[in-house]
């Protein structure tokens, strides 16, 4: 049966699907289950919209320029109270397109305000569009951190995943945000990379095609960044979709087991952060979300700091993607 | 049989270790040191293995170091030029021996 990636349960569905051992029981193998989260939590990532420029071949979001959903204003300002309540000191943004929320600088205004530290994650080709263009400057006014998608440092292997003319585009805004300070020696704004594969396979050892990244982008385009985080594609979303038509799934899964790394499970990143959709639920990270696994406290606007410390991760198949080989965040390489 | 190559054979690999568990263990932990980072990086290693596994046409080797080189990093623009590598010399040591023809042609003839 063809996953149906509109829904969550046909989604999981799928996972279960495959024959192999679950996380779950990989988990109880190593006495490491329930996974629960940290005494306190540093990062809160919320997901502020689905809409996006860009409909990539591996998005677990399903982003794309016909979705509709975006977090209101109302859902940020209690995000930034939960923020300011828990002490929680660094605020993710990513989406879709974060830019493409109306409402994205005043977030990125008010969470500095209140002093915390602001990722921003960017496909880069949106600030190529007059209407966003002005948002490096903005960016680095606010000394946001942004953290640029893009998967490889060849034309032929970024567009063929993310669509004709983005590497062209994502260099030219690298060179922009360059010329401001970005990813510069010396400079405190921080631009850093994303590396992901080109289909159904693990991504490299971070620090090696991170070199590779540097040499190339620097010799060919006099470009520089801060550091490149490895992330692996997860079978959820558009990505679980490509593995189930090109028959890939099976075999995906059992080298994602295969490749299982107990070192990974203490610093998997659902561990240190609590992830809000654009409608203001509460999940373990952005691909809970996606599989509508929920946690507790349920939503923002009821949301205790003691339910958020020390609270049981829900956890499904899609996991192992996160603890293969070198393990897999949205910061990078885990061990 | 249908044929005498099946992708799932790959994944039986193991059991060349079922008559033979000491050889195995031992060929397995050298094949392991071999593709560690050395002198040469793993990348490296795994793109010469991708091109003699062209060389030898094995298509158990050719599934796993296609795999293997990108899992290192590498792109398809490398792993063909590795696979040249491969064409040249298999393709250069039939010609070098164009000499020994000669030598035979040479010692026969007139």
């Amino acid at each position: 049966m063809n996953v149906n990636v509109t829904s969550p349960f046909s989604q999981l569905d799928t996972l279960e699907s495959v024959g192999i051992k679950t996380f779950v029981e990989k988990l109880k193998e190593i006495q490491a289950f329930p996974l629960k989260s940290g005494d306190h939590i540093n990062i809160m990532q919320i997901n502020i919209g689905k809409v996006c420029n860009l409909s990539c071949k591996h998005c677990h979001v399903e982003a794309g320029p016909q979705r509709t959903e975006i977090m209101s204003q109302e859902i940020m300002a209690q995000c930034l109270q939960v923020m300011n309540d828990h002490q929680i000191k660094t605020l993710d943004i990513t989406g879709g397109a974060p830019e493409l929320n109306p409402n994205h600088q005043w977030l990125i205004r008010q969470a500095t305000e209140i002093n915390r530290h602001v990722i921003t994650r960017c496909n880069l080709t949106v600030l190529n569009d007059k209407n966003y263009a002005h948002l490096p400057e903005f960016y680095a006014e606010h000394k946001v951190e942004v953290v640029a998608s893009l998967p490889y440092y060849t034309q032929k292997n970024t567009d063929r995943m993310r669509g004709d003319g983005v590497f062209q585009s994502s260099i030219e805004v690298l060179k922009q945000l360059n010329k401001l300070g970005y990813g510069r020696e010396g400079s405190d704004l921080k631009l850093n990379l994303v590396y992901n594969p080109g289909g159904a396979f693990l991504p490299p050892a971070q620090q090696g095609i991170e070199a590779d990244f540097r040499r190339n982008l620097l010799d060919q385009y006099g470009i520089t960044f801060n550091s490149l985080y490895a992330i692996g594609n997860f079978p959820v979303g558009r990505f679980l979709t490509f593995l189930q038509k090109s028959g890939n799934l099976q075999p995906y899964m059992e080298k994602l087991v295969a490749a299982f790394n107990p070192e990974t499970v203490s610093g998997v990143m659902c561990r240190d952060q609590i992830s809000v959709s654009w409608d203001g639920y509460l999940f373990d990270c952005d691909f809970n979300q996606m599989l509508n696994l929920s946690c507790k406290p349920k939503h923002i606007s009821d949301c205790k700091a003691e339910d958020l410390n020390g609270r049981e991760i829900a956890v499904h198949n899609h996991c192992y993607a996160c603890t293969a080989g070198s393990g897999s965040s949205c910061g990078g390489a885990v061990v | 049989m249908d044929t005498y190559y099946n992708p799932a054979d790959l994944a039986k690999f193991s059991t060349m270790g079922e008559e033979a568990p000491d050889l195995w263990q031992k060929f397995m932990a050298y094949y392991g040191a071999v593709f560690e980072n050395g002198a040469l990086t793993a990348r490296e290693k795994a793109l010469i293995a991708l091109a003699v596994a062209h060389a030898i046409q094995c298509p158990y080797c050719i599934d796993a170091y296609t795999q293997g080189a990108l899992e290192k990093g590498a792109n398809e623009a490398q792993m063909t030029e590795a696979i040249h590598v491969a064409c040249a010399i298999r393709g250069g040591a039939a010609l070098v021996h164009g000499v020994q023809m000669k030598n035979v042609a040479k010692k026969i003839g007139f």
